[in-house]
């Protein structure tokens, strides 16, 4: 957690403090120069050299890994700055991804008819009343960011003032996914059960299976998360980002300053749940589908796994991690299917005991060590922001 | 700082109870405005409770009045919009945070969703100030956990003047300090005590014969005695109490005598 990797943003690249002050100030404001050239470069990679590079396949999983860094970004602050392990996101995700679903089902099967699921094995003859407002394209759209919004904000509104905290909320928010989840399986003739929404073929008049299309929904994925780069980017540079940390470091001491931690948090989680919630949107029409096993507990650590590997209290770390465990996912379990599973976990295990602060932290060390190694030694126990709290929760 | 009229506390009949154990058994304390109090007493006696009740950290039953209004029964973050600021026996500071971030976040309670969205783009004239009082003008952009002992306090300090409270109470503010450190802070309360009251918990005799206005005397929960440094010093009760339980701080106390 240095500066110089939250300031570095998009480059991840070479640059090196200006002077030794700099260490101090990790939460000082980074420039506006340097982080205008990281957006610059993330932009020509994302938008330039990967279109060029990859061809139609490997492009389209990148959408679907640039989906998971969406949810990635929204979780480093709530984790990372807010201190809350939100082990729960796949129920934002869930809850973006099936109503941008919903109205993509009821727009392929035309005004008036069923979506061909219910057809099949729902034995019912009307839309369910829930199903309706999502044939309007603008109130599905909304409800893929809001309806997680307002979920998070009852959540967090109950969970936050009655100080739940810590490995409690963590386990809480997975309870949660795993409730959704089954809810979503058990509800088969409404939500399509375990097979989720399938076999999603158009997006809003264009054709999925047409690969430009499938170019155009990549560059609207990678343009998102660019955004949400940016807004996150604002939130931890501003004083709200300041008084965040400090909830987190010492909720108690924030209420002496006449501050209700509560809120603070809350709007952290709000935000990390909206991005969840459009990350989930953009990954139907990338994918063609979403289903219960993409929400539930196993992906919703995979969120938190890719986030503490890539550091979770900088602003690029989430992203790099996640797209890095997406990648060694699809890679390693082409390969070993069975060993990826493992390899999963021991990686976690090996980032919590050696590097705390993940990828993001290894240019600053690095860095710390050429100067001067007592002057690393110095530095390093300030370079690692876990409180007893969100570290008892982390492992 | 401040222009708000000082203004007095009023406890009566506060009673803190922790599992069938009153550790405040029914105190009365009328502290005036401007008035700098000084509150002693044996370990366990129920100082730092009796503070933590007034701050709305535990639970109490009673009347803690500031200016009028009730404390008791608000929650923590309201009792210090009513401009009540307290500090700890340990330095609570954000640790990961930079002096400057430490006191802009005191200052900041009244800041609009708008201002705190953005960044800060100077420093308010109130953090500088406090900042120079405090002496930690060069060190504006350490993190607060590099700061040594003294300077920590000092931060908090620095804190509640930017918070602008009208009612201060300190817990054991020159508990770990070196003597030049000591004098330091006592010429901090000097300033502080100008236009606010001032609580502190002390256990130092000589910090508290330099710089108290008058003197509370607590034992087991109860207000033993209560007036200047010298009626308190010359109460029987209280040396008896002190003989009985702390030799060091009963030979301090005669030695004032």
């Amino acid at each position: 957690m240095t500066t110089a990797t939250g300031r570095s943003a998009g480059t991840g690249a070479d640059e090196k403090p200006e002077h030794s002050a700099d260490r101090t100030r990790r939460f000082g404001p980074g420039t506006p120069l340097r982080a205008a050239a990281g957006f610059a470069l993330a932009a020509i990679v994302l938008f330039a050299v990967a279109p060029l590079v990859l061809g139609d396949f490997r492009l389209n999983l990148l959408a679907k890994y640039l989906c998971l860094a969406i949810v990635a970004v929204g979780i480093g602050l709530a984790w990372g700055r807010g201190g809350m392990l939100a082990l729960g996101q796949g129920v934002f995700f869930g809850l973006g991804g099936y109503a941008m679903a919903m109205h993509l089902k009821l727009a392929d099967a035309g005004p008036g008819n069923l979506p061909d699921f219910m057809q099949l094995y729902g034995q019912i003859d009307k839309l369910p009343w829930w199903w309706e407002p999502f044939a309007n394209p603008v109130f599905a759209l909304a409800a893929t960011v809001l309806l997680p919004v307002f979920v998070a904000f009852l959540l967090g509104s109950l969970v936050f003032r009655r100080r739940v905290r810590g490995a409690y909320f963590a386990i809480l928010s997975q309870a949660l996914a795993a409730a959704l989840a089954i809810y979503l399986i058990g509800e088969q003739g409404t939500t399509g059960g375990t097979n989720g929404l399938t076999d999603i073929q158009g997006f809003f008049g264009f054709r999925l299976d047409d690969p430009l299309n499938q170019r155009a929904v990549y560059f609207i994925i990678a343009a998102c998360l660019l955004l949400m780069l940016a807004l996150v980017r604002q939130l931890m540079h501003s004083r709200y980002g300041e008084l965040l940390v400090a909830v987190r470091d010492a909720e108690e001491r924030v209420r002496f300053l006449g501050y209700d931690p509560a809120n603070v948090k809350l709007v952290a989680y709000m935000v990390a749940a909206g991005m969840a919630g459009l990350a989930g949107a953009l990954f139907v029409p990338a994918v063609g589908i979403i289903s219960p096993a993409l929400i539930g507990v196993v992906p919703s650590i995979e969120f938190v796994i890719g986030v503490a590997l890539g550091g979770r209290a900088t602003l690029i770390g989430p992203v790099l991690g996640a797209i890095a465990v997406a990648w060694a996912k699809t890679t390693l379990s082409e390969q070993f299917p069975a060993a990826w599973t493992y390899l999963q976990g021991l990686l976690f295990v090996i980032f919590l005991a050696f590097l705390p602060n993940g990828l993001a932290s290894v240019a600053g060390l690095v860095r710390r060590r050429r100067p001067a190694p007592a002057d690393r030694k110095a530095a390093q126990p300030k370079s690692v922001p876990l409180t007893a709290e969100t570290g008892g929760a982390g492992q | 700082m401040s222009t708000q009229k000082p203004a007095g506390l009023r406890i009566r009949d506060l009673r803190v109870v922790f599992d069938g154990f009153a550790a405040v058994d029914g105190v009365d304390i009328d502290v005036s405005p401007g008035d700098v109090r000084f509150i002693i007493g044996p370990n366990g006696a129920g100082k730092t409770t009796l503070v933590d009740a007034v701050t709305g950290l535990v639970k109490a039953t009673g009347s803690a009045a500031f200016d009028g209004q009730e404390l008791l029964g608000r929650k923590v973050h309201h009792i210090t919009r009513l401009g009540i600021g307290r500090t700890f026996q340990t330095a609570a500071v954000f640790e990961e945070l930079t002096v400057l971030q430490n006191l802009d976040i005191a200052a900041g309670t009244n800041r609009g969703l708008l201002t705190l969205l953005r960044r800060r783009k100077s420093v308010p004239d109130s953090v500088a100030q406090a900042m120079e009082t405090i002496g930690l003008t060069s060190a504006r952009d350490r993190l607060a956990g590099t700061l040594a002992h003294g300077q920590k306090q000092w931060l908090e300090i620095g804190m509640l003047l930017v918070q602008d409270a009208k009612l201060l109470l300190l817990d054991e503010p020159v508990a770990g300090m070196s003597q030049d450190e000591r004098d330091t802070t006592g010429e901090l309360l000097g300033m502080l005590s100008e236009d606010r009251t001032v609580v502190v918990i002390e256990h130092d005799m000589d910090f508290l014969r330099r710089y108290a206005r008058t003197v509370t005397v607590m034992h087991a929960g109860r207000i033993l005695s209560e007036g200047s440094v010298a009626e308190v010093q010359a109460d029987l009760k209280v040396q008896e109490v002190y003989l009985g339980h702390a030799k060091a701080t009963s030979q301090a106390l005669v030695q004032e005598v």
